[in-house]
């Protein structure tokens, strides 16, 4: 009997498991996207910083989402430095005028762009940040310049809410 | 196909009528229409803007709502207050914040992250200002009363006078719906004991509602995303449902046998 | 058809299944020769398996939101209601979904009471199956203390204060369930962790349980051997398999019917209050499924043969083999044990509706005699009745019935006359 008819047969069950494999996805989805940031964690998105004490030659390191952040009051020396580099020198290439629009402060998430490890102040062969991780190099614009990490410790979005405060995020 | 409709109605009807009797106090509640019950019930935005008005105004001298965050209120669903308007909502309560570097807790102006500001530091704080009964939080308050939604509005209007032989201590007042007859809370609500920007009659059985419908939305934010997924849910399992069946009749066809 | 005779087309499956015969299994699995009259009361099994999973998968994202601590545990519940991305709808589907499983369960074990399917030879089918059931009410009352509400809280102290009901070392054993001298945050982080532990013990029961149902094979709404594979079976695939995938969608429906439109209508208010170790709520109820053996416990009134009386009635049936001395399987041919069947229905719903009203004048005694009744059906009826009663005659085989016209359309008509 259902010899006589194959194409109906066929497209039902076709349907059958076509709409049921989209009620399947529309049911994994949910169980996925609970384990991303949740609403409370999201609304977490900005963190205040004073930093009236901060001297030149000094970093001082703020938690911003569970990260650290390194604020840096650059020397002149520091700066020269930094804008001084030729682009072709640089793993990425990034202007130190595009990293610290005020060029007195630097501001970036202070994690490795490799794995994740925090870099140390003052160290490394480029005057700026070094990793013990795996060792890798950063110069005093936080750029990568030896090592594993592939990109430039990254700068968040920030802004001088006034002089002396900065506003994370 | 039948016989199993049957059992769930009457397994369904069984256990619902079961658990009816069981908030067995019958007094009858003060009904109206609330826009957020059925299939495609939604939240009327302007009284919820209006009942977190209340809330403010009135309950929130001695009510907490612990769970809620300012951001809730320009959250989908909600209220909907505009961004704006709930930062300056947010920034007009004081949140006590820190330890700063010098290690002190100091006063900030609210910001949409953090959660509505309690009235009182703690329960026994909130008693002892309130003659030894606790003012309930109201974040889930709505879920937490047998009546939900219909007792509240019923007990917002339920204050009378005690009818004569019942004898009332200090600070103890008659409300018809509240179990027992006797309640701490005095009558909060009034007629124009606040003022609504949009020009609606701030009585006692208006602003009832409102803030009727704020807690229950503040009870269950997601109530109007569940009622539009259950929809489309319940959609696709008929349509699924109906092509199982067919596939199913083919299938068996083979064997004749009746399914 | 047979599963040793099953050797794999390719030779890379060969190759595997010498090694690890997972593809005798699924063969096995889906040739599995069915009765081909089984009803839609026989789709149950299936729906259980999808329960257990559903609140297995469910239960896992909730543990990675919820924190078990009783400073906490209330607090992170309307956390995952109110910022977790969709948190409201796991909560929702994991809570409910103990009601439609324990709903499917019971549907589950009365079908198996209708049909003998816990006759020789599948007792042991019978006995891990009831085995699942303790277990299950053990995660239930457990998943129900986690919420830290009013009804969490007290319905732990009450149904741990059960052992105190022992002689002499009641007292003892009740502190070493609770970690101290009251339920508080030590019963609560274990308790977390035997919710969590104890699907799996099930998800291995079920394992056993469907082992032990495919040596002797289905029982039938017939309750007659039949030969298998023979013209009275059907491969278990697709036949069985769209059969019971079509009366999942059916029982989803009920299911979403609860999630989306009345999440809460099987829940307590008073569990979204928080736990107070100060005050007792007005009323304590326990979920419903428990209702019929809270009721038997109420309507003892010794303490300790309430407790007693209530484990009695759940361990009664482990031995329920024994009791029924009749051959005869299904009630479709025992025209009197079909009439107990449907007074020990009754008398169960009517002792759920007791457990929810308050333990007093006519509710009471209603219980109490429902309570004697539901002893007396399986200690004196079932045993009497297999010796005494006059069954109807047999047919010799499921397609060819005696009694004229197919059997599962003759029941269908019984079965609709009794439910209306």
């Amino acid at each position: 009997m259902s010899d006589k008819k194959p194409e109906r047969r066929d497209f039902l069950f076709t349907a059958s498991y076509a709409v049921g494999a989209v009620g399947v996805a529309a049911v994994v989805w949910p169980l996925v996207d609970q384990m991303n940031p949740d609403a409370s964690v999201k609304a977490l998105a900005s963190t205040e910083v004073d930093v009236s004490s901060l001297k030149p030659g000094n970093t001082i390191t703020v938690l911003w989402r569970g990260k650290p952040v390194f604020i840096r009051r650059r020397t002149q020396e520091e700066i020269a430095e930094a804008r001084s580099v030729k682009m072709e020198d640089l793993i990425h290439p990034e202007k130190d005028e595009d990293r610290a629009k005020n060029p007195e402060w630097l501001v970036m998430l202070g994690v490795c762009t490799h794995l994740g490890c925090v870099p140390l102040n003052d160290k490394g062969d480029y005057d700026g940040w070094f990793c013990p991780c795996h060792g890798s190099h950063y110069d005093t614009s936080g750029r990568i310049r030896k090592g594993p990490a592939p990109w430039n410790m990254e700068v968040p979005k920030y802004e001088f809410v006034n002089a002396n405060t900065i506003k994370i995020g | 196909m039948k016989k199993i409709f049957k059992l769930f109605s009457t397994i369904i009807l069984l256990t619902l009528n079961s658990y009816s009797a069981i908030s067995a106090e019958k007094v009858e509640y003060l009904k109206t229409d609330w826009s957020f019950k059925g299939l495609f019930g939604k939240f009327d935005r302007a009284s919820l803007q209006r009942g977190y008005q209340v809330y403010t105004e009135v309950c929130a001298a001695c009510h907490s709502m612990k769970y809620l965050s300012y951001r809730n209120l320009s959250e989908k669903g909600g209220p909907e207050f505009s961004v704006a308007q709930a930062k300056a909502i947010a920034a007009s309560f004081e949140v006590t914040d820190g330890p700063n570097a010098d290690g002190e807790m100091f006063q900030r102006p609210g910001k949409l992250s953090d959660k509505f500001v309690m009235p009182y530091e703690n329960v026994k704080a909130a008693e002892a200002a309130n003659g030894g009964a606790y003012p309930p939080d109201m974040s889930v308050l709505v879920k937490a009363r047998g009546g939900g939604v219909d007792y509240i509005y019923s007990l917002l209007q339920g204050y009378e006078e005690a009818p004569s032989g019942m004898i009332l201590d200090d600070g103890v007042h008659y409300n018809k719906y509240m179990y027992g007859n006797k309640i701490k809370m005095s009558a909060p609500l009034s007629d124009g004991i606040i003022e609504y920007s949009d020009g609606i009659n701030p009585s006692v059985e208006q602003m009832s509602k409102d803030v009727t419908t704020f807690l229950m939305w503040a009870a269950e934010p997601s109530l109007e995303a569940r009622h539009q997924m259950g929809f489309k849910a319940i959609v696709y399992l008929i349509i699924l449902t109906i092509l199982v069946y067919f596939s199913m009749k083919r299938i068996w066809s083979r064997v004749k046998s009746e399914v | 058809m047979s599963d040793h005779e099953y050797t794999p087309k390719s030779k890379a499956g060969k190759w595997f299944n010498d090694r690890l015969p997972l593809l005798t299994l699924a063969n096995h699995l889906t040739d599995y020769p069915t009765p081909k009259n089984l009803n839609y009361w026989w789709t149950f099994g299936g729906i259980l398996t999808f329960c257990l999973i559903t609140q297995i998968v469910t239960g896992l994202t909730l543990a990675m939101h919820y924190i078990a601590h009783a400073d906490m545990a209330f607090e992170s519940v309307e956390h995952i209601m109110r910022d977790v991305n969709y948190g409201w709808l796991i909560r929702y589907i994991h809570a409910n979904g103990a009601s439609m499983f324990f709903l499917a369960v019971y549907i589950h074990i009365f079908r198996s009471l209708f049909y003998g399917s816990y006759k020789s030879p599948r007792e042991i089918i019978w006995i891990i199956g009831i085995i699942i059931y303790l277990l299950m009410m053990a995660a239930a009352f457990m998943g129900y203390v986690l919420p830290w509400g009013q009804m969490s809280f007290w319905g732990a102290t009450v149904i741990t204060n059960l052992f105190s009901a022992i002689p002499l070392v009641g007292e003892g054993i009740v502190t070493w369930l609770w970690g101290g001298y009251s339920v508080d945050n030590p019963t609560l982080t274990r308790f977390f962790t035997l919710h969590y532990l104890i699907p799996f013990l099930i998800l291995g029961l079920v394992v056993l349980h469907i082992w032990a149902l495919h040596v002797p094979g289905n029982n039938n709404p017939v309750g007659i051997d039949i030969k298998k594979p023979s013209k009275d079976t059907v491969p278990f695939h697709p036949y069985i398999v769209i059969k019971d995938g079509f009366a999942l969608l059916m029982f989803m429906i009920v299911f979403a019917f609860f999630v989306f439109y009345a999440p809460n209508i099987l829940g307590h208010a008073d569990n979204y209050i928080e736990a107070n170790p100060l005050v007792t709520p007005a009323h304590i109820v326990p979920e419903w499924y428990l209702l019929p053996f809270y009721a038997i416990l109420r309507s003892v009134p010794d303490k300790l043969l309430g407790v007693v009386a209530m484990l009695s009635a759940i361990l009664i049936l482990a031995v329920l083999p024994w009791l029924d001395t009749s051959k005869i399987r299904s009630a479709v041919f025992r025209p009197l044990y079909k009439q107990f069947y449907w007074i020990l229905v009754a008398d169960v719903l009517i002792l759920g509706y007791m457990g929810a009203m308050p333990a007093e004048g006519l509710y009471l005694l209603i219980a109490r005699v429902a309570t004697a009744y539901y002893f007396l059906h399986f200690l004196v009826i079932l045993p009497v009745l297999g010796l005494k009663e006059r069954t109807i005659p047999l047919p010799l085989s499921i397609t060819e019935p005696v009694l004229g016209g197919s059997p599962n359309m003759a029941m269908a008509k019984k079965k609709e006359s009794k439910l209306e």
